[in-house]
Order: structure tokens, then sequence, then C-alpha cells
């Protein structure tokens, strides 16, 4: 495992370790990743851009500071494409933010820079997020690591490719409806959702302002305790950031699991649910048993309705955010000229940007969110997903009196094929039926690798919490994570 | 379904501010019919006298001290504008209608 001739494949804490003990440097690790990058990103295609040049330098300057030595001292990071870096480009996978370089970094970026990370490059997404694919993209889509014909998920894709792929150590994704944690599963990786307003969302490119949440992907759990060690925490730049105290994650990362209280909601073991997924998930309720837990079957009377009230309440909010892309800011503008068109110049202008600018999905999105906001269907669509919204919630409250976390499949089914559901949009929304619930509800959520499928296809494991109680998914993660060595396994990256 | 006709998804577009090519509106009229059509099940829950969720935070109001912090410098908030002159940005012709 600890193979420093590779170490492009280690994990953060263990790179951490091997650079304290001045096993490896900086900028030796980094080498090793561009490496790996150019050999495998050809097939992955997890990148839309990599600076290796001033990458380099970085690393120089890192090594040159040793008195400055953070918590991810030296730790390479990927980022989301739609999470601001100064200056570098940032696109959210569209068109329409071509050549965009933000004016200044996410918060979540200035932490981790503050801790000596290393970002790595910016990860191909689903266009502005949306997606459950990585297939909206301007860029073509990303490819799953473990079966290349397959998808990665989405729409935090690049992310959880890259890590897949030992590409880079780890990444940050964000997740509105499922977007870190349906990839994560799909991909063999761990995606952890935090609580709404656990990190800041300050630069980052909103998509439903109410239920974004930026997240680590990591190869492991306690990774994931690293990261959100640095990127949870108040942020007076964003009105929404809780000003709740955050513990040190990694000091919960325990073997056994007494006295946890497992709920398994019995309307995400239905019909439509891939039997492998079913099986991989029960034995893993088995196992944290095994460790100490208790569990019992439980309802969330409303999870039926999620899906539709995440489909009103998200592109609601997402064609209000959408609409500072106008050819005016930033990003493309359409040359248009047309003069059998009378529209006056200006409005012409915003039509045709906005025509050529966003990908098809983008733009139903925007209809949808138009058409339910718009006067005479406002009450019967977004008054009412609001009222729906808060009866899951109701649901998610009720249970957490009597148990301390909630255990499901991830995602219904494995990774399926590239261009399957891409002209289906209703089916491509039904593969977050199982992570969408915990966006609307704010509470959070992480998904860890539970077994693979016949066909060497990953398979994730749900865990949701109490608002603010990563801690406790932490724990419930770790403890089983260390009991499989499903999280050991490495993708050939190859045809399926 | 019938939800939504080929008339609606036009006008939406347009107060979306999105000329939609020929080809497109078709597609998109059957697509969105068939969300709304999925999305009609939530007629089935009974949400009288519940309160609507914007927001799962409980808060209402975030104020903060008024005082004065550094901005972003006009030069870097348009270096990323796709027409400018001067300090503004540059958009096609707002008056009138006509162009030159």
């Amino acid at each position: 495992m600890k193979d420093p001739k590779k170490p492009y494949t280690l994990t953060a804490h263990q790179i951490s370790n091997l650079i304290r003990e001045k096993k490896i440097s900086i900028s030796a690790l980094l080498d090793s990743l561009l490496k790996r990058i150019d050999d495998v990103d050809k097939r992955v295609k997890g990148f839309v851009s990599v600076d290796k040049k001033s990458l380099k330098e970085r690393a120089k300057d890192l090594e040159s500071e040793p008195k400055s030595v953070g918590k991810l001292y030296g730790i390479p990071v990927t980022i989301k494409d739609n999470i601001c870096v100064e200056g570098e480009p940032t696109t959210c996978g569209s068109k329409i933010l071509a050549g965009f370089r933000p004016p200044y970094n996410a918060t979540v970026v200035e932490r981790l820079r503050g801790e000596g990370a290393l970002l790595l490059g910016k990860a191909n997404m689903d266009e502005f997020a949306f997606g459950s694919s990585c297939e909206t993209s301007c860029y073509g889509p990303t490819h799953n690591p473990w079966d290349l014909d397959r998808i990665p998920g989405g729409s935090s894709g690049g992310s959880a490719a890259t890590v897949a792929a030992d590409e880079t150590i780890c990444a940050l994704g964000s997740d509105t409806g499922g977007s870190i944690r349906q990839p994560a599963a799909l991909c063999g990786v761990v995606g952890f959702k935090p609580t709404y307003g656990r990190v800041s969302r300050y630069g980052l490119i909103a998509f439903a302002s109410s239920l974004d949440q930026i997240g680590p992907l990591t190869k492991d759990v306690r990774d994931s305790a690293l990261l959100l060690n640095v990127i949870a925490g108040f942020d007076p730049k964003d009105s929404t950031s809780a000003e709740i105290d955050v513990p040190d994650y990694t000091t919960f990362l325990s073997k056994d699991l007494k006295g946890l209280r497992i709920g398994i909601p019995k309307e995400y073991f239905v019909k439509g649910v891939d039997k492998e997924v079913n099986e991989a998930v029960w034995k893993s309720i088995k196992k944290m048993k095994n460790l100490g837990a208790t569990y019992e079957e439980i309802s969330l009377p409303h999870t039926k309705y999620a899906v539709a009230t995440y489909y009103i309440v998200a592109p609601a909010e997402a064609s209000s955010n959408l609409e500072r892309f106008d050819g005016v800011q930033y990003g493309y503008r359409s040359p248009e000229k047309d003069k059998t068109d009378s529209t006056p110049p200006l409005l012409r202008m915003y039509n045709s940007t906005r025509r050529d600018g966003f990908g098809a999905e983008a733009k139903r999105r925007i209809i949808l969110g138009t058409y339910s906001l718009s006067s005479g269907y406002y009450d019967a669509y977004y008054l009412k997903a609001q009222k729906v919204r808060t009866r899951i919630k109701e649901d998610f409250d009720r249970v957490f009196k009597d148990y301390d976390c909630i255990v499901t499949p991830t995602s219904p089914t494995p990774a399926f094929k590239l261009g399957e559901r891409l002209d289906d949009p209703l089916n491509m929304y039904l593969s977050d039926i199982f992570t969408i619930s915990a966006n609307l509800a704010g509470i959070p959520a992480i998904s860890i690798p539970c077994g693979f499928t016949s066909k060497g296809l990953p398979i994730g494991l749900q865990i949701i919490g109490k608002p603010f109680e990563e801690a406790t998914l932490l724990r419930a993660a770790y403890a089983y994570e260390q009991s499989t060595e499903w999280h050991l396994m490495k993708p050939e990256i190859k045809r399926g | 379904m019938g939800i939504i006709k080929k008339k609606d998804v036009l006008y939406v577009a347009s107060l979306a501010r999105i000329k939609l090519a020929d080809g497109q509106i078709e597609g998109f009229t059957g697509q969105l019919d068939s969300i709304l059509d999925y999305i009609k099940q939530l007629d089935e829950v009974d949400t009288e006298s519940v309160q609507p969720t914007s927001h799962v935070l409980p808060m209402v109001n975030v104020f903060r001290k008024d005082d004065v912090k550094p901005s972003l410098p006009q030069e870097k908030v348009l270096e990323n504008a796709p027409g400018k002159e001067g300090y503004f940005f540059k958009v096609p012709k707002v008056i009138d209608g006509a162009e030159k």
C-alpha cells in the first residue's frame, strides 16, 4: 500500500506522513500525478484544465516555506469546475462561461490554500451541475474508470473519476441533489455532502441556493474527515453559513459501532432497485450490526415525492440564479446580427447568447423553473412543492428522535452506459431518487464503497444523519470501511 | 399529458430570454410535458395547514456590522466583460431600437 514508487495511489493522510518523514517531496509527488494524468486522462477525461507550469512553481514555493506547514501541506486536490479559483478558468462545464477567469477565490479555495494544499486542476461536470451522468458538459463526457463505456455519475463526475483513477489524491465537489454522493457511489470512492450551512458556498457558482453544498470526494473516510476539518465552518461572506463550532472530525474515527441506532427506511428497498445493489447494502447493514450497531425498519412515507418536489424547487432556483448569464458581465456573447429579426438589439443579444451559450439540459431546467414561478402557476407548482418539502423534512425529524442515522443504497443502480438516458430526462432524474431527500431536508449524508456487481461495477452505501452531526456519519462510515477492503480496490481503466 | 403546449414553451422561453432553435421546440414540449405529468403526483400529498420550506436553517435575517471593507477594483471586475468601454459594460443599443 504505502509504495512511495507510486505515490499517486496514496491517500492524503498517507502522503502527509511521508512528507513529514521526508520520504517524498511535494515536487516528486506532483510529477507522479502529472505523469499519471498524462497516462490515463485521455481515456477518463476527468479534467477540464490542469496548469502544469504554475503547479510546479507552487510545489517549489511550498517546499521553500516548510515553516508554514498546514493541515493539507502538499496535498493535491482537484476542484470541481463550478468553484471559483482566482485567475483560473472556471466554466461550470458551459460554453456560456467560456474564457471566464474569476476575480476572486471561493472561501473553500482560500481555506485549502491556507493549509498548504496544491490545487491540481479543474474537474469536469454536468453543465451548471444539471445532470446525473457528467454527459451535459460542453467539453463532452467523463468516463467511468471501472468501465470506460459507462457514465461516472454526476454532476461531480470529473471529481469522482479523477479520485477513482488515482489522477488526484482527493477532490472537492458540490451536491444539490446527489451530485457528490451518486458519482462517488458509481466510481467506488467516498463522497460526503455536509449539512446545509456547514461549508461556505461563497464562490460556488450557484445552482439551487437552498440546496447546494460543497463537500469532499476521497479515497477513504479518514481523508474525508481531514478535508472537512479544513473547509467546514462559519464564513461571514456566506449569510447562510452556520455559526456552529467545527469539531476535529478525525477524533471520531473508531472501529466499533456500539450503541449506534440505525434506521432502515423501507421506501428505499423497493422494486426498481438493482438486485446486486440491494444485496450488497443488506450485507453492509449486517456487518454494521456485527460491529455493535442495532438496526430496525423505519418509514419515510414522503420519499416517493422527493424527485417531483426537487424538480420544481431546484429548477425554479436555477432559473433565477442563471439570469446573470446574459452576455454582459462575463463569458460568452453571441455575435449574431440577424437583420430580419425585429427584436430590439439588446434583447436580441440576450436571446441569442442564451440560445447558443446554454446546452439542452440547462435550457430545459431554466424553462421548467421559469414556468413553475410564472404568474398563474406559482401556487400550483412552486408553493405546493415547498409544502411537500416540509413534509419530507418532518419525516426525517421524526425518525431522528429514535435513531442516530439512516442507511440506504446511494443509487438504485450501478453506473449505466453513456448515452443511455440522455434523451430521457425523467429517467435520468430518477437516478437521484435516494439522494435528493437529504438536500431537501438540508441534512448530511455520505456515500462509501460497499461492494461490486458481477460486472465489476462499484456499489455505494449511503448513511444519512442529523443536522450538523457529521461526526456520527464519519464514525459509522469509518468503522464499516475499516472492516472491509472495498475502498482499496483499484480500477484497470479499460472498457467493460 | 397535454399540460404544457408548444405555445406555452415558446412563451416561457421568451420570458427566460432564450430563443429556442426551431428543431428543439417540439422535443422540449414533449419532455417538459412528461416531467410536469410526473410532478402532478404532488397533488396527492395533504399540505393543508403546512408551512412551506424555502430554507432549512432556522434563520430569518442575517445582519452584519456596517463596516466598509475593500471591494474588487473596477478594472478587475471588467476584465471578463465581452464588451466594455472605459469603466462601463458595453451592450447593444437600448434606445430607439435602431442599430448603427
